[in-house]
């Protein structure tokens, strides 16, 4: 399964290094939205629990444009029915999609903290890396694992550019409460951080159960 | 299949709602701080329960959708979440007028219950737009049933958060409504909230009762439909119809 797994991965980290469609437009859409709250709060600097709560949410704001382009090229291009014919097993293919906006999210990150950092936020932000870099990975995993189920969802309705992201906000406001409250202290003195361990532990909660209910509750989305 | 419990079921609730009333505006006392607007406490607590149990029971249902494939389970969790969205609607009403009355505000963020509440009404929000987007019937019972799962899951860890947040920048604990309650006020809430679920109940089995019913009334209709259409061929073959008269030639060709 792991191999099989590996090979779908493989294939779509292919298609995005060869069509740069999904990152590069994520990316694009937070840096653009890092000017818009530049001008929408009308400050050149942000600290504490605003900067905090930008950084989130533009993130999770980005994950609905990797999520909405992650069955795309299987939907359009009839890739869903290939892997189907295929003798794989069905969980593969989640974890092999999970990964791969588990993939989009770290390059998005990559390139969206330090555009944060340079932009709009006020406070060092290399003081804080360590503990912002443990935040969004352990959300980043929930994320994945709930953007690929929730793009299965969404791929296969009419409205599908809607009924994606209706979905997937509500369902990530646990990973917006335990980002920004973990990273409010950072955010106001660099290093100094409050109940970290016990916002991980939400966020490790949340990718526990979303990757579990993901993988059994996948197969029944890819039946026919 | 669901009419013969309608009967009972919908004079229980009749009975237990006029006892709830009647206990609310008679016999409960005044609040000291609240006075006379705590007694929605007595509709909204009760319907917030009811919805989120009806959440938690579609999930369930569709879960024995997916494990036995009968599609009656996916109409059950259907109309459970159904009505539990039109409940939830109430509750963000009801909460919106007490909260309102007693803190001064039409929405407070601070009340983890309300604010939770919101975050999962807003979720169950997209779950007839996600299944009347779908056409394919077993499909539509599938997606939605794996929606359901995940979002009853999702109303218990989201809580979880909700609370954590609320309890780490608001440090004051919430007694309003729980634990210390005067027994006459906790007997009017459980026969409230005993009153809410007979509704719930009710109304679950009347709507099943009645798709039930359309469903096999769409049946008898079609096979009636197929033998009138059998009769009126086997008709015209027995009298062979005059044949057909021959058109002119289009002028155009």
């Amino acid at each position: 399964m792991v191999v099989d797994a590996l090979a779908i991965l493989r294939k779509d980290i292919r298609v995005e290094l060869r069509a740069r469609e999904a990152v590069p437009a994520m990316a694009l859409f937070t840096v653009t939205a890092f000017v818009l709250f530049h001008f929408g709060f009308d400050r050149d600097r942000l600290d504490g629990d605003v900067a905090a709560g930008t950084l989130w949410v533009t993130l999770l704001l980005a994950t609905v444009l990797g999520v909405n382009r992650l069955y795309a090229a299987e939907r359009e291009q009839g890739g869903l029915e290939a892997m189907l014919l295929a003798p794989i097993d069905r969980t593969a293919i989640f974890l092999a999609k999970a990964a791969a906006l588990l993939l989009y999210l770290v390059a998005l990150e990559l390139v969206a903290v330090p555009a944060f950092g340079l932009l709009l936020l006020g406070p060092d932000l290399v003081g804080s890396l360590p503990e912002l870099g443990a935040l969004l990975l352990v959300a980043d995993i929930g994320l994945a694992a709930t953007g690929a189920l929730v793009g299965a969802l969404a791929a296969e309705t009419r409205a599908r550019e809607l009924i994606g992201p209706l979905l997937l906000l509500p369902l990530v406001v646990p990973l917006a409460i335990a980002g920004a409250q973990a990273t409010e202290p950072l955010f106001t003195a660099p290093g100094v951080a409050e109940n970290l361990g016990r916002w991980l532990g939400l966020m490790g909660l949340y990718a526990t159960i979303f990757v579990l209910l993901s993988v059994a509750l996948f197969d029944f989305l890819l039946e026919d | 299949m669901y009419g013969r419990a309608l009967a009972p079921l919908a004079l229980g609730t009749a009975a237990a709602s006029a006892v709830a009333f009647g206990l609310v505006f008679f016999y409960a006392p005044l609040d000291a701080d609240q006075g006379f607007i705590q007694k929605i406490f007595y509709l909204h607590v009760p319907m917030a329960i009811v919805a989120l149990l009806g959440f938690l029971a579609g999930g369930v249902m569709a879960a024995m959708h997916l494990r036995t494939r009968d599609r009656v389970w996916d109409m059950r969790s259907y109309v459970a979440i159904h009505l539990s969205i039109i409940l939830g609607l109430g509750v963000l009403v009801t909460g919106s007028i007490w909260a309102k009355a007693s803190w001064g505000h039409w929405w407070v963020w601070d009340e983890p219950m309300l604010v939770s509440f919101l975050i999962v009404f807003l979720l169950y929000a997209v779950y007839q737009p996600l299944r009347f987007s779908i056409d394919d019937p077993g499909r539509q019972a599938r997606y939605a049933s794996v929606f359901a799962i995940a979002g009853a899951a999702f109303t218990v860890l989201n809580f979880v958060a909700v609370r954590m947040a609320a309890a780490y920048t608001h440090p004051r604990v919430f007694s309003q409504t729980g634990g210390n309650m005067p027994a006459d006020m906790f007997l009017t809430f459980l026969v409230s909230l005993g009153a809410m679920a007979l509704l719930f109940a009710t109304l679950w089995t009347l709507e099943l009762a009645s798709k039930n019913a359309a469903e096999r009334l769409r049946r008898v209709r079609r096979r009636l439909e197929r033998e009138a259409e059998h009769a009126e061929a086997g008709e015209r073959l027995a009298r062979p119809e005059p044949a057909p008269p021959i058109r002119p030639a289009a002028a155009s060709r």
